[in-house]
């Protein structure tokens, strides 16, 4: 692997970090399988895609994305809380609903982003090249998202929303509005998935409405793999799993693409990804079964 | 105090599977008191205990807590003033979470919620203090998960969740009837200990006629969704486990039937 594609798919795991961010928040911490991102991710692109080409502040572009991927996952929710609807079919209603959106949105099936002012405009003037500068500041982006969630998931509120995903009877109990924390718990996830699919967009380039195909399966195997590496016992360690899954998850597909021996192409990248998935679900298990001594 | 005026829980209206769980219960119960409730299953102990809780919405009737009209709050909204104990001890805690996140969080029952750090050493301090009384060596697994504990020990550190903050009633939901005898008469114990020291307004549904007796200062008997009696004061310190079943065939002109009532 060249030192740029190497480069390149750290870069691109950063990004699917705050991806594998808001499918932990969502799988996990609210135990909410939420299909809702594969919408979000192209919905961030589109949102600041639009508001970049036509002249306004990238910063400003990327802000709306994040609050329009907040309301995608705050749809959602309500979809499950107040109208009762199973929560993998109301998020799959409104990921389908948000493809119409985006085209909405955009006006078209694709938005080049060439040549506009971007987030990242500003690294081109640097003397470091682009494909070291831009790893770098998304590692920024990647670090204070990260902290700031886990400060968060230990502040009383976020305890409160912990608690309404492991056991919400008893959070209710104990006075905790449960309705609302998955409300906010699924916005904010979305709000992070948007992100990643703004900065998506700018550093590759072009926002498309199929870019969000598969987002949530890369992100869970980011989630999943993550957690076999490093054990998510505290909060901390459970949000580094997921940096590092994605991380690593970007490298093994690189990897893999990248050797010829195996005769795999670009295109088989779903494919590999569902493969990989599974064993990650599945290996961990076999191990555990396996008699001892 | 706590006002129950005529209330009446359905379940399943205009299905097949109707059930008039209570059928007019009038209940007031003053500060202080100790309220044991027994009844066979399904004479409306846990669809008490609900409607008080919140969570289940009466059919009609009234719910106050304090003069204050509840009936319509859910569980949360009344949460800052009924705390519960439930009856399976994985119900009433947190097992992802450790077992000083779970006291952070009963801590926090009718109080705002904020984006201060849920705990610090200056909170975690009265938590080992609290979790010292109980003799399990609790106090130094702070942050161990709550799932690692036993049943018995669950129950002991629910019982300290909802006795962290003050509340207008305790609701004890059998909550020993999921413990072995050992474990059962030590929560039990404590149970009794907490209620006395922080003078606690308390139901405790119990399956047990002895526990129902031997507990509290005042016992209801429920029957087919009514109370059918009410006993206090020195009338009830004079009862058996006897009296208490003659009392039943008296009021209902039947026996009872039930097992695991009479071996209580």
């Amino acid at each position: 692997m060249s030192q740029i594609a190497f480069l390149g798919a750290i870069e691109s795991g950063l990004i699917f970090a705050l991806v594998a961010l808001g499918i932990y928040l969502s799988f996990r911490v609210l135990e909410f399988p939420d299909l809702t991102v594969d919408g979000s991710f192209p919905l961030g692109a589109a949102v600041s895609a639009v508001l970049i080409v036509n002249g306004h502040n990238p910063w400003m572009a990327t802000g709306l994305a994040v609050i329009a991927g907040a309301m995608a996952g705050f749809v959602t929710g309500w979809l499950n809380v107040r109208l009762k609807i199973l929560h993998l079919l109301a998020s799959i209603l409104t990921m389908i609903a948000l493809y119409s959106v985006n085209l909405r949105i955009m006006g078209k099936p694709n938005i080049a982003l060439l040549g506009e002012q971007t987030l990242l405009s500003p690294l081109e003037s640097l003397d470091t090249p682009y494909y070291v500068t831009t790893p770098l500041a998304f590692l920024l982006v990647v670090v204070v998202c990260a902290a700031l969630l886990v400060r968060f998931l230990n502040s009383e509120i976020g305890l409160a929303l912990r608690a309404t995903g492991a056991n919400p009877r008893m959070a209710r109990a104990q006075g905790v509005r449960t309705g609302w924390m998955i409300l906010g718990g699924m916005a904010l996830s979305n709000a992070l998935v948007a992100l990643a699919g703004s900065l998506f967009a700018q550093s590759q380039g072009s926002a498309d409405v199929t870019m969000g195909v598969g987002v949530i399966v890369v992100g869970l195997a980011s989630v999943i793999g993550g957690e076999a590496i490093i054990s998510p016992s505290t909060v901390l360690k459970a949000v580094l799993a997921c940096i590092v899954g994605a991380i690593l998850y970007r490298l093994a597909i690189a990897l893999a693409l990248n050797l010829d021996l195996l005769g795999l192409k670009a295109q088989d990248l779903n494919l590999v990804t569902s493969v990989l998935v599974m064993l990650a679900i599945v290996l961990p298990r076999y191990r555990l079964r396996r008699p001892v001594g | 105090m706590i006002r129950l005026e005529d209330v009446h829980v359905r379940f399943g209206v205009g299905t097949p599977l109707e059930t008039h769980a209570l059928r007019g219960i009038d209940l007031q119960i003053s500060e202080g008191e100790f309220v044991t409730v027994i009844g066979s299953n399904g004479a409306g102990k846990s669809s008490l205990l609900n409607a008080l809780s919140g969570e289940i919405a009466v059919s009609s009737g009234r719910v106050r807590i304090d003069g204050r009209d509840v009936t319509r709050l859910d569980t949360a909204a009344r949460a800052p003033l009924v705390a519960r104990v439930f009856q399976d001890p994985l119900a009433g805690s947190c097992e992802f979470l450790t077992i000083e996140e779970n006291l952070a969080l009963a801590d926090a029952r009718g109080r705002r919620r904020g984006l201060k750090p849920a705990l610090d050493e200056r909170r975690k301090q009265p938590y080992r203090d609290y979790l010292a009384r109980l003799n399990l060596g609790l106090e130094n697994r702070l942050q161990d998960k709550m799932g690692l504990l036993s049943g018995g020990q669950r129950q002991a550190v629910s019982l300290l969740m909802a006795t962290l903050q003050p509340s207008k009633i305790l609701l004890l939901d059998e909550h020993t009837a999921a413990l072995d005898p050992k474990t059962s008469a030590f929560v039990l114990d404590l149970t009794r200990q907490i209620i006395e020291e922080k003078q606690c307004t308390a139901l405790m549904v119990t399956h047990s006629m002895k526990q129902a007796l031997a507990v509290g200062t005042r016992t209801i008997m429920l029957h087919q969704g009514r109370i059918i009696f009410d006993i206090r004061g020195e009338e009830r310190s004079r009862l058996g486990v006897k009296d208490l079943l003659d009392l039943f065939s008296k009021s209902q002109g039947e026996t009872l039937d039930d097992d695991a009532l009479l071996l209580g």
